[in-house]
């Protein structure tokens, strides 16, 4: 078997093994759930963002756009009644609908243009939520009535959800690597012009890619929604949304298939071990983090590791 | 008679968006890095023209030759020592390098002066001019006359001065200014440390005008982005005229569409720009 299958197998098994096992060993554990929930949501953000800033090498800063709209989406269906598999399904369709255009547009443009008009989306989002408080309650927030249910029976839930939507992306983002798509955003990303060049229809594979990284991330937030219970715009639109997947992805390495877990996980455990003892500074200690990250580590962890048992 | 009055305080708003872009087309056009902790050091310049004002009784206007010294210094160190480091990397990484600082600066004013507001109160005459049917409020024409003079200031400085044309030349042709003798690392402090000034400078006018605090600077950074981009990259004069259009664009958004979609209504018009004319109004091609 290639060493590809065997990489794919293992990740279904791992992730299957940890959906099935993990809800069981943490009953009971609120803190470990709530930890190994957002590790999960972190990892769907992660990995779908390197499917654009990874594989493409477009670096993009729309991931918390597509994950507000997400959360927005599923709170507003479930407020009138939808049942929350059909919430969920209508964020990630909604999430696609609005990236198939969008990213249509501003992948046209490269570099800075393209990152600041990605980071756009997002503070339009947020200020069309904000404003039309007939629908979404405005800076008001909306409460999502499941959340009304057993706390420990929610948490649960969210856990299970959570982990495997985060091994679904996971394996996308492993399936869309090894196919022709994933071969074309190769070239994108090395030279575009020079792709162009040898009939890869460059517009087409990006704006694939886009759309493809927007499907996990609005259902990401739509689980965020139903587990929190309560979003308003400035949370679920925030820009940390879009900037901690990125660090995620920079701490295990750009354009890998395990990067994302390995940063999510990292990413989860110093947030937890650090910024809980200085919780006034939490952002600040962030941008220590990603100083110190692309001085020391500019590669990430796993490329660096490989890189030095190659050398030995 | 309403609309000329919405286009004069767009326009006054607009010299401040111009001294605010200013600082931020320089870096990006030279550095060719998007600096995000821009909006944050717009921040800190309004701090210190409020605490010049509040223990020294300094006007903010004049607490400008306070701020840009200031910046300029932290600018020229940061540079020289910490960003330099990564200058050559990809985008992503010079972003979200920039964006680390941006955390850093934001989060420790929010610690040393919490997030209240603060305003700058009783230096200027509250009682405005009047022409005809038009009001001037004094504290705004001021402002936004020192904000177009010092970016005027710093137009002539990049093209009369010694180091003002290396600064150019760099902007121009990096390898072969090197080949000239330019030592460009100095060149990229020097550049950064106008850039922080000019923050600092805009800091201090707005701080004459607006209330302070750090949940400002996001939007100090959208409106540098976008009036940059507006007049176009790499030109000082651009920014100007991206700043004044800015400013009235945002007063005619608030008066057709209103004022809660103010950022959407210049997000929208920097899309379209991007779009059809991504070299900006003044600006010339080939810079991304």
């Amino acid at each position: 078997m290639t060493s590809r299958g065997r990489l794919a197998i293992a990740i279904a098994v791992i992730g299957g093994l940890a959906c099935a096992g993990l809800p069981l060993i943490l009953a009971g554990e609120p803190y470990l759930m709530r930890l190994v929930t957002m590790f999960s949501l972190l990892l769907v953000l992660a990995a779908s963002w390197n499917i654009v800033g990874g594989f493409t090498g477009y670096p993009s800063f729309a991931t918390g756009a597509f994950f507000g709209l997400g959360a927005y989406v599923a709170a507003i269906l479930q407020a009138k009644g939808v049942d929350w598999r059909l919430a969920l399904v209508a964020a990630g369709l909604a999430g696609g609908i609005l990236a198939a255009p969008v990213g249509y547009g501003v992948l046209r443009l490269r570099g800075h243009y393209f990152a600041v008009a990605s980071l756009m989306l997002g503070t339009i989002l947020k200020e069309l939520t904000t404003g039309w408080s007939d629908l979404t309650g405005g800076g008001m927030g909306l409460t999502i009535a499941g959340a009304g249910g057993d706390p420990e029976v929610l948490a649960s839930f969210a856990l299970r959800v959570s982990l495997a939507l985060a091994v679904l992306t996971v394996l996308l983002g492993a399936a869309i690597k090894w196919s022709r798509l994933g071969f074309g955003l190769d070239c994108i990303r090395m030279n575009e012009t020079a792709a162009a060049g040898i009939g890869v229809d460059a517009q087409r594979l990006k704006t694939y890619a886009f759309i493809l990284s927007s499907i996990p991330s609005a259902v990401a937030g739509a689980v965020y929604a139903g587990w929190i219970g309560y979003i308003d715009p400035t949370d679920v639109y925030d820009v940390m949304w879009s900037v901690k997947p990125i660090v995620a992805v920079l701490l295990g390495g750009v354009g890998t298939i395990l990067g994302p877990v390995v940063g999510a996980a990292i990413f989860v455990a110093l947030e937890e071990i650090v910024w809980r003892n200085v919780l006034s500074f939490s952002a600040g200690g962030l941008g220590v983090l990603i100083v110190l990250l692309l001085l020391v580590l500019p590669a990430g962890v796993l490329p660096s590791l490989v890189s030095r048992k190659t050398r030995s | 008679m309403q609309l000329a009055q919405v286009i004069l305080n767009g326009l006054l708003l607009g010299g401040l968006y111009a001294a605010m872009a200013a600082g931020f087309s320089l870096v990006w056009g030279v550095l060719n890095i998007i600096n995000i902790a821009q909006g944050s050091a717009v921040v800190l310049g309004s701090y210190v023209a409020y605490f010049a004002w509040r223990y020294a009784g300094l006007n903010p206007l004049l607490a400008v030759a306070l701020a840009g010294p200031l910046l300029f210094g932290a600018g020229w160190v940061l540079q020289r020592f910490l960003i330099q480091r990564v200058i050559a990397a990809p985008v992503l990484i010079t972003l979200v390098f920039t964006f680390g600082m941006d955390l850093i600066l934001n989060n420790t004013m929010i610690s040393l002066f919490t997030a209240d507001y603060r305003k700058i109160e009783g230096v200027f005459p509250t009682v405005p001019l009047h022409f005809g049917a038009l009001t001037l409020p004094v504290d705004r024409l001021l402002a936004a006359a020192a904000g177009i003079g010092v970016a005027f200031g710093l137009h002539f400085y990049l093209h009369r001065s010694r180091l003002g044309r290396a600064i150019v030349a760099v902007r121009m042709d990096r390898q072969t200014a090197e080949l000239m003798g330019v030592r460009v690392e100095i060149i990229y402090a020097t550049t950064f440390g106008l850039g922080l000034a000019m923050a600092g400078v805009a800091g201090c006018l707005l701080a004459a005008i607006f209330p302070t605090s750090p949940l400002n600077s996001a939007y100090y950074l959208h409106i540098a982005f976008v009036a940059c981009v507006l007049g176009g990259l790499g030109s000082v004069l651009g920014a100007v005229a991206g700043g004044l259009l800015l400013g009235v664009v945002e007063s005619l958004g608030a008066l057709f569409v209103g004022a809660e979609y103010g950022t959407t209504v210049a997000a929208v018009v920097l899309l379209l720009m991007l779009f059809t004319r991504p070299q900006g109004l003044l600006g010339r091609a080939g810079y991304e």
